[in-house]
Parts: C-alpha cells; sequence; structure tokens
C-alpha cells in the first residue's frame, strides 16, 4: 500500500483501534467481577471496533458504506447485548466483587420480592 | 395522521437500511427495497413504532447531531478513563449499582438513554423498570437517587428529550 | 510504513484475542464465558474486517455483518437461558 496521508491516517485509526480491543481483553482478564468484565469489555470493544473500521474505510474508501453499517450495528447491539446479560447475571444472582459498596438493586428486589 | 407520519418513518429507515446494506442504487436493488420496506412496514406497522417515535420536528433535527457528537466525546473519554483504570497495577475500583429515575416517556427515548448510559464512563445499565434505572458503577461517586441522576443522566437526558419525549 | 502498522494492528486484535480466550476458559461462571465469547466475535469482527483488507476482496465485510448479527442473538439467546436459572 501507497503512504498517502489519507492511507497513513487509516493506518494510524486502525492501530488505535486495536489498541483499544487490547485494553478490552486485558480489563476482561484484570476486572475482578463480572458487572466490572462487562463494562471493559463493552466500552473497549465498541470504540476500538468503531475505530478500526474508520480505518478501514481509510484504506479502502469504496468500503466506506458497509464498513458505516457494521459500525452502526455494532453501535446499536453492543450495549444492548451487555445490558441483557448483566441483567440476566443479576436475576441469576452472580457473584460480586467484595468492593462492591451499595446494590440498590438488591435492596429494592429484597423489599418487593 | 401520526400514523401515517411514523409509517412513513419506518419505511424510511427500512429503504435506508437496504441500500446501506446493497450498496447501490441500481434499478433491481431499488424497487426491491421498496417492495421489501413496504410489505414489512404494513406487516409490522405496530410492533416496530419504536423505530418511528423519533419527533422530526426541526428543533429535534438540529438536536441529533449535536447529540451524537456529544455521545461519540463521552465514548472516547470513557475509554481513556477505562484505559487509565486497566492499566494502573492498583486496580483502583469502587463498584456498585445505584439507582436513577429519567423523565423520558417514550421506549426510544428510554433505550437510547440505557444504550449511552452503557457506553460512557464506568456506567453499565443493569435493570430498566419504568422510569428507574438501575445502573452499575466502576467508581461510585454518589450512592443518593437525585446526586447519581445528576452526574450520569442529565447530560443525555437534555438532548434525547428534545429528540423523543 | 502503512502496511508495518496494518500489521502491527493485527498483532494487537490478535493479542485481544487470546487474552478473551484466557477469560473464556477460566470462567469461572456461565456468565463470564459468555461475556468472553460476546468480546470474541467483537474482536473477531474486526479481525475479518483486516483479514477482507489484506485479501481485497469486498465480499468478506458481510460476512463480518451476519457474523456481528448472529453474535448479538447468540448472547440475548444465552442471557435469557441464563435468566431463567443457572
Amino acid at each position: 500500500m501507497i503512504d498517502t496521508p489519507l492511507n497513513l491516517l487509516g493506518a494510524l485509526l486502525l492501530v488505535a483501534g486495536a489498541a483499544f480491543l487490547l485494553l478490552g481483553g486485558l480489563g476482561l482478564v484484570r476486572m475482578p467481577d463480572l458487572f466490572n468484565r462487562i463494562q471493559a469489555g463493552t466500552k473497549a470493544t465498541t470504540l476500538g471496533t468503531l475505530l478500526s473500521l474508520a480505518g478501514v474505510a481509510c484504506l479502502q474508501p469504496d468500503w466506506g458504506l458497509k464498513l458505516l453499517l457494521i459500525g452502526l450495528f455494532i453501535l446499536f447491539t453492543n450495549p444492548i447485548s451487555s445490558q441483557v446479560l448483566a441483567r440476566a447475571a443479576h436475576r441469576s444472582g452472580v457473584e460480586k466483587s467484595s468492593l462492591t459498596s451499595i446494590d440498590r438493586l438488591a435492596e429494592d428486589q429484597g423489599a418487593q420480592p | 395522521m401520526a400514523k401515517a407520519r411514523a409509517s412513513v418513518l419506518l419505511f424510511a429507515t427500512l429503504l435506508g437500511f437496504w441500500l446501506l446494506l446493497n450498496g447501490s442504487l441500481a434499478t433491481d436493488v431499488l424497487v426491491i427495497g421498496v417492495i421489501a420496506a413496504l410489505v414489512i412496514t404494513l406487516l409490522f406497522r405496530d410492533s416496530l413504532a419504536v423505530v418511528s417515535e423519533f419527533r422530526a420536528t426541526p428543533h429535534a433535527l438540529i438536536t441529533a447531531p449535536s447529540y451524537v457528537f456529544y455521545f461519540l466525546k463521552e465514548l472516547v473519554r470513557s475509554n481513556l478513563r477505562l484505559a487509565s483504570i486497566v492499566l494502573s497495577p492498583a486496580l483502583p475500583l469502587r463498584p456498585g449499582i445505584v439507582k436513577v429515575r429519567t423523565r423520558l416517556k417514550s421506549r426510544m427515548g428510554r433505550l437510547l438513554l440505557a444504550n449511552s448510559i452503557t457506553l460512557t464512563p464506568g456506567t453499565l445499565t443493569v435493570e430498566l423498570d419504568g422510569e428507574w434505572l438501575y445502573v452499575h458503577w466502576v467508581t461510585v461517586e454518589s450512592e443518593d437517587v437525585d446526586a447519581a441522576t445528576a452526574d450520569i443522566v442529565n447530560g443525555f437526558e437534555r438532548y434525547l428529550e428534545v429528540m423523543y419525549g | 510504513m502503512v502496511e508495518i502498522l496494518v500489521y502491527l494492528a493485527a498483532t494487537l486484535v490478535g493479542l485481544a484475542l487470546l487474552l478473551a480466550l484466557y477469560r473464556f476458559v477460566k470462567g469461572p461462571s456461565a456468565a463470564d464465558r459468555v461475556v468472553a465469547f460476546d468480546v470474541l466475535t467483537i474482536v473477531g469482527i474486526t479481525g475479518i474486517v483486516l483479514v477482507a483488507l489484506a485479501e481485497g476482496r469486498g465480499i468478506y465485510l458481510d460476512v463480518a455483518l451476519v457474523y456481528a448479527l448472529l453474535s448479538f442473538l447468540g448472547v440475548i439467546v444465552i442471557a435469557r437461558y441464563l435468566e431463567r436459572g443457572l
């Protein structure tokens, strides 16, 4: 590939996106409990994917529309699947980290089971 | 009247996605897209009404881009903060689940709010219950309902209220 | 230069996959594995897009799109299953 400014920008965006993906993976390994892992997993992978897709769009402008579609899809579905998963985990009583300070949801559910 | 407008919006959304998916404006693609979008609109108008709750007033149309911009800014900020937490050896966490309230009434508005919360600094929507949202927070800063609402919800609600109500 | 950066990005994506795979194998709960699966597929989408870039084949983007769709549905279905009791 030729080093035009646009290509260079695309490659840099791609590396930045991949770095966020790696960060997401690292958070997934390091975080102490499920909810924190979901947080690390969702946020970092969403931004990471969006940046990577933007980078590829700079490298291959013809693919722009389809990449935009993939990006929009990820942007909408990623938080939804995280929320559904977090809710399922909370309802099925997954263990929370000992660092957890409060849990209003458990309190409210205890009041009216 | 409102129903007709909702149908038009739904049709336009569906057709827009079809065209993005195909990435071409050839006649056959266009014809199939129009037919498919029309059929889906007629069959599922009521169950897909969520898509067309967007108000499409001039004010809402101006607000939408600033909402997207604010959202992207928060997304980047959230990632930088998460990065600093994940990369620091001590892993400075103070997680908890707080309760916040939203003024939004429409389903799409609430969905977008929940999604926005999930993608922004250290917060993750765990449960939606009417006007109440339960939010997991990596570093709890305020346990009080009103203070947490001010911290987490208000930034997005400002925009979404105009767009969806 | 561009090529080196693309290789670097591919390496980082590969490392991210390994980390997510570690969480997938280790668990400990089923929900943890689902989170890891979710991250694996989303990182995988970037991986597929990178393969498309390397091979210069736009058709692979459709594969990525369908993969995203399936992983979303998969996670939703598993979450519904977990909700009914674990």
